[in-house]
């Protein structure tokens, strides 16, 4: 049960952390206002040059002080053309999935770095409600198809693969998941962009219909339209404007490419190189984290993430989130704007303009008092975690 | 079950994969084999993502297998199953290596992880033959 996270062996190796690169803007849908108005069907685009908008009014720049555009799950043409953002130096999309989002910070990061790019947007959007966007059931691959024909389909029955094991190796009840779906609700309801508001008690939660059994509806992220935009830039820049910069004082990635969604240590030794990559980086260690935002597709990928990253022993991670711990006002608070099963799914991008609210002090009823570092966790086919700090 | 539907889910013959369609009409798994490291691989691949050798050639395995896990689709996203749910699905891994999701032929009760499980060949309409496992428990 042991874990290999000791901070002492995360001193020294400063000189490889990034330490120039800041986020100066951020920009989100307000997405509960979308989540209530059906009637509306929303173009991507237009959410997402409106975050982009509030992005840029949030650090005091305009489109013309953008030189670097990535998108994620929208196309940089009608994207560049709707903004006028017609001439960046460097442009690039990314497939809109969920572990895009860690990717696409560091990429952005790398271009600030290298000097490839001075400011660098990067830009999410989707309208998955408006599109009816199902995530199970379509069309497969020919490898894909060896699952289909059996009625195996989305990447929630492949978790509740994974979860279905994990319970059987570590014996996790029935209302394991309980606390995290309480938690994220519980945030979200101080939380007025918060697509669900209400608090849920464990009993609303073990009543919840199965989907993939043994996962529920309550563990699964919600489908809901919005947009996310985040500006990066280097530290230097960062100072001269509006907002106090949210520095990314390290990140890190390793990716376990497989045919399936089912890793059979459910992503833990990548996660545990990626975590020993970052907190080296960093010289800050999972003890030093006051907030963490963790990529919760569906609610099993919060275990298999705190177990890997060494915030929880190996195996009774559903142990150490009861009693408080994740809450606001715990230890260690995780998803306080209620994260992809309340606030909203914006693939993980959303947890990233909340990392940054926390750092800045701009959180609101649910700011974490003192909230000087943020970690940032994403256990996927491409594992990616950072953190951020203030200046 | 919408068998029109259920026809258009399974996976279309090429000359690559035919072998293993092959195998299971004759009542055998079979799996590629990489002639140069000798590793299996499901489903077909043009190199062993081992050594990258493209020679292979196909093999009859021993069809046993243990189940990794499983669980329970309540959820309605093919057409096909509408009418099937819920209904349980095994990963299965194969006492070669590769991991198969299926399902256990009409067996009542819970899959239990770690069973010991092994092939066998379910004919279907459209004159195909489909990988499914049993425990034994089965008639």
């Amino acid at each position: 049960m042991a874990r290999g996270h000791d901070l002492h062996e995360y001193k020294g190796d400063i000189a490889m952390a990034m330490k120039d690169v800041a986020i100066v803007g951020v920009g989100t849908s307000d997405f509960r206002r979308l989540y209530a108005d059906k009637s509306q069907k929303n173009d991507v685009y237009q959410l997402a040059a409106e975050a982009f908008r509030d992005a840029l009014e949030d650090c005091g720049a305009t489109q013309k002080d953008v030189d670097g555009l990535l998108c994620v799950n929208i196309k940089y043409g009608p994207f560049g053309d709707m903004t006028g953002l017609t001439g960046p130096g460097f442009v690039h999309d990314l497939e809109g999935t969920g572990r895009m989002s860690g990717v696409a910070l560091q990429e952005a990061c790398s271009l600030v770095e290298s000097g490839a790019a001075h400011t660098v947007a990067v830009v999410y959007a989707t309208n998955g409600r408006t599109a009816g966007l199902k995530y199970g059931g379509g069309d497969a691959d020919p490898a894909g198809a060896y699952d289909a024909m059996y009625g195996m389909t989305s990447t929630g029955a492949y978790l509740s693969m994974m979860y279905q094991r994990y319970r059987h190796l570590y014996g996790a009840p029935e209302d394991a998941l309980a606390p995290l779906a309480i938690n994220n609700r519980a945030n979200g309801a101080r939380n007025p962009i918060a697509v669900f508001q209400q608090e849920i008690t464990k009993d609303e939660y073990l009543a919840s219909r199965f989907i993939s059994q043994p996962l529920r509806k309550l563990d699964y992220c919600i489908i809901n339209d919005g947009a996310v935009a985040f500006i990066v830039t280097s530290m230097d820049r960062a100072r001269g404007m509006s907002k106090k910069p949210v520095r990314v004082a390290a990140t890190a990635g390793r990716a376990e490419l497989g045919r399936s969604y089912i890793s059979p240590d459910f992503y833990y030794a990548t996660s545990a190189a990626v975590a020993e990559d970052l907190y080296k980086k960093s010289g800050i260690g999972p003890d030093q984290i006051d907030c963490m935002q963790v990529y919760d597709n569906f609610l099993p990928t919060i275990l298999f993430t705190l177990e890997g990253f060494g915030h929880a022993p190996r195996g009774a991670s559903w142990e150490w989130i009861r009693d408080g711990r994740i809450e606001l006002g715990g230890e260690r608070p995780m998803n306080t704007s209620g994260g992809h099963t309340s606030e909203s799914y914006m693939q993980g991008f959303a947890l990233h303009v909340e990392a940054v609210r926390q750092v800045r002090g701009e959180a609101g009823e649910r700011q974490v008092e003192n909230c000087g570092t943020v970690q940032y966790m994403c256990v996927s086919p491409i594992v990616t975690s950072h953190i951020f700090t203030a200046d | 079950m919408d068998v029109a539907a259920y026809a258009k889910l399974l996976p279309d013959i090429t000359p690559r994969n035919k072998p293993y369609w092959d195998g299971l009409a004759a009542g055998e798994l079979r799996l590629q084999k990489c002639a140069a490291c000798g590793r299996h691989r499901f489903p077909d691949a043009p190199l062993c993502p081992e050594c990258l050798s493209g020679e292979s050639s196909w093999e009859a395995v021993s069809g046993a297998g243990t189940i990794w896990s499983w669980c329970t689709m309540h959820q309605k996203y093919f057409a096909a199953f509408a009418d099937e749910v819920p209904y349980q699905l095994v990963y299965v891994r194969l006492a070669e290596g590769p991991l198969v999701i299926s399902v256990l032929a009409g067996e009542p009760g819970e899959p239990e992880i770690g069973r010991q499980v092994h092939a066998v060949f379910q004919p279907i309409a459209g004159d195909r033959t489909v990988l499914k496992f049993s425990t034994g428990a089965a008639a």
